[in-house]
């Protein structure tokens, strides 16, 4: 190659590059940037209609129901104000449990429930072994028995909650 | 005793003064990588919620945190060589891309195997996710950009012009789990402190002072290589004994 | 979806071929790439010695 045109090949590359990177923000932006939408704002008419969107939150406990097919699971994804039914047929994530975080794509159909394509676990940042959970979980329940406010406000640390 | 700093910031005396310290730093890499693995493997507990894959966060925030420093460095040592017209400040600045763009690489891989098993997707187009591949991209760009033109210098000043710009996206990067809705959790090094296990954390400083020294040894060993490259007409480098020593074989 | 058994079933194997073996595998290729990069350079410098060596004489 002559070095005109690998310098051609390189300002291709390099302009390439950059177009990409642009096209990923505006992708991203495109999408409100954020990943998902929370139920109080499902409920404020602020997410899409009509269309899929994601939706986070934690799933609400006692709401996780499986049918007798044993693949459609319905559950409620809850962000401690408003909740919002979910139906998904499909494998859940490991990390799928009531009062954790988990973020839902799929569309409101006629019936009210939101039909999902896709469900993800959401997990935090805190990392320690199971004795150190469990030590903190008795005292959290300790601590809730005490103030009768039985709730499960403290493992909502993983998903922003709407104000 | 006042040490003149100019005098290492001249290519004739840093090429030697590279040379001295590559060495030592990679052996002190090696041995702090060894240790980070065994406390992270051997001595570090299972994490209650994700049992044994978390261990991947001991590569993947080390290499998360060099691509996002790194990248501010480079714009830094960029920015000196438009300002100053210093000549070993746009070296370094080439000589740190590639090694910033294989950190984004492997914070970017990583992710994607942690994220299979606990998430449930390899890949979400979320703001954390989208900005840090952005930052490969920029990196990338730098390296493409300062390779397609001929005239160092100009090469140079562009290269620097984009490193410049690209560095808003680091803070981007590093905020992007507070700002929006993201599937990524928060840091969890935060400026307040640590949300982990002694342990964990041990295992993960250890493994992220071992990609530091590892960082720092790559980058002076490859910029040893850009000064003699770009230096080779003049006096001090046909007189160096690893040049010289080519006189007779022939 | 047998990946996503396996990796279940073998989770320290998955972490260190899937994680710590590529890093490792892509600092080793910088490493060589590096040493390369130097070889190939003094060559160039030598070579541009030598003939100002010659034209000299």
């Amino acid at each position: 190659m002559k070095p005109r045109q690998k310098r051609f090949v390189y300002i291709i590359v390099a302009v390439a590059a950059i177009g990409l990177a642009v096209g990923l923000v505006l992708n991203a932006l495109k999408d409100n940037v954020s990943l998902y939408f929370t139920p109080t704002q499902v409920y404020n008419k602020e997410a899409p209609e009509g269309r899929s969107f994601r939706i986070g939150g934690l799933v609400e406990a006692g709401s996780v129901k499986r049918e007798a097919d044993g693949l459609t699971v319905h559950f409620a994804i809850t962000d401690l104000h408003k909740s919002l039914p979910v139906v998904y047929k499909g494998i859940l994530p490991d990390l799928f449990k009531e009062g954790k975080g988990v973020v839902a794509q799929g569309k409101i159909e006629a019936d009210g429930l939101m039909h999902a394509s896709e469900v993800l676990a959401k997990h935090d940042e805190n990392y320690m072994p199971p004795e150190a959970k469990d030590a903190l979980d008795k005292a959290a329940a300790a601590n809730a028995a005490a103030t009768g406010a039985a709730s499960s406000v403290g493992a909502a640390s993983a998903v922003p909650v709407a104000q | 005793m006042a040490i003149n700093w100019f005098k290492y910031s001249a290519p004739t005396t840093f090429y030697g003064l590279a040379g001295k310290l590559v060495p030592w730093f990679a052996v002190a890499s090696a041995a702090l990588f060894a240790v980070g693995l065994y406390i992270g493997f051997a001595v570090a507990p299972m994490d209650a919620t994700q049992g044994e894959f978390y261990r991947i966060i001991f590569i993947h925030v080390p290499a998360s945190i060099l691509s996002m420093f790194l990248y501010l460095i480079m714009a830094g040592y960029a920015a000196l060589g438009l300002i100053f017209n210093t000549r070993l400040s746009a070296m370094m600045a080439s000589a740190m891309a590639p090694t910033g763009a294989l950190f984004a690489f492997i914070s970017l891989w990583t992710g994607a195997l942690w994220g299979k098993p606990m998430w449930g997707a390899w890949w979400v187009w979320d703001a954390r996710m989208t900005s840090e591949l952005i930052l490969l991209f920029l990196y990338l760009g730098f390296i493409a950009l300062h390779s397609s033109i001929d005239d160092p210098r100009r090469a140079d000043r562009a290269a620097a012009l984009l490193a410049i710009v690209g560095s808003v996206n680091v803070p981007i990067i590093y905020f992007s789990v507070k700002w929006w809705n993201t599937l990524h959790q928060g840091s969890t090094i935060k400026f307040s402190g640590t949300s982990m296990h002694i342990a964990m954390q041990q295992a993960m400083f250890t493994m992220l002072a071992a990609c530091w020294l590892y960082a720092i040894a790559v980058t002076l060993a490859r910029v040893r290589s850009i000064i003699l490259e770009r230096e080779k007409q003049t006096k001090w480098v046909s007189e160096l004994p690893e040049v010289a020593q080519g006189e007779g074989k022939q | 979806m047998s990946l996503d058994i396996w990796m279940r079933e073998n989770p320290l194997t998955y972490v260190w071929i899937g994680s710590y073996a590529v890093a490792f595998l892509v600092f080793a290729v910088e490493i060589v790439m590096v040493k390369h990069k130097r070889k190939i350079t003094l060559q160039q410098v030598r070579l541009m010695h030598d003939v100002e060596q010659v034209e000299q004489e």
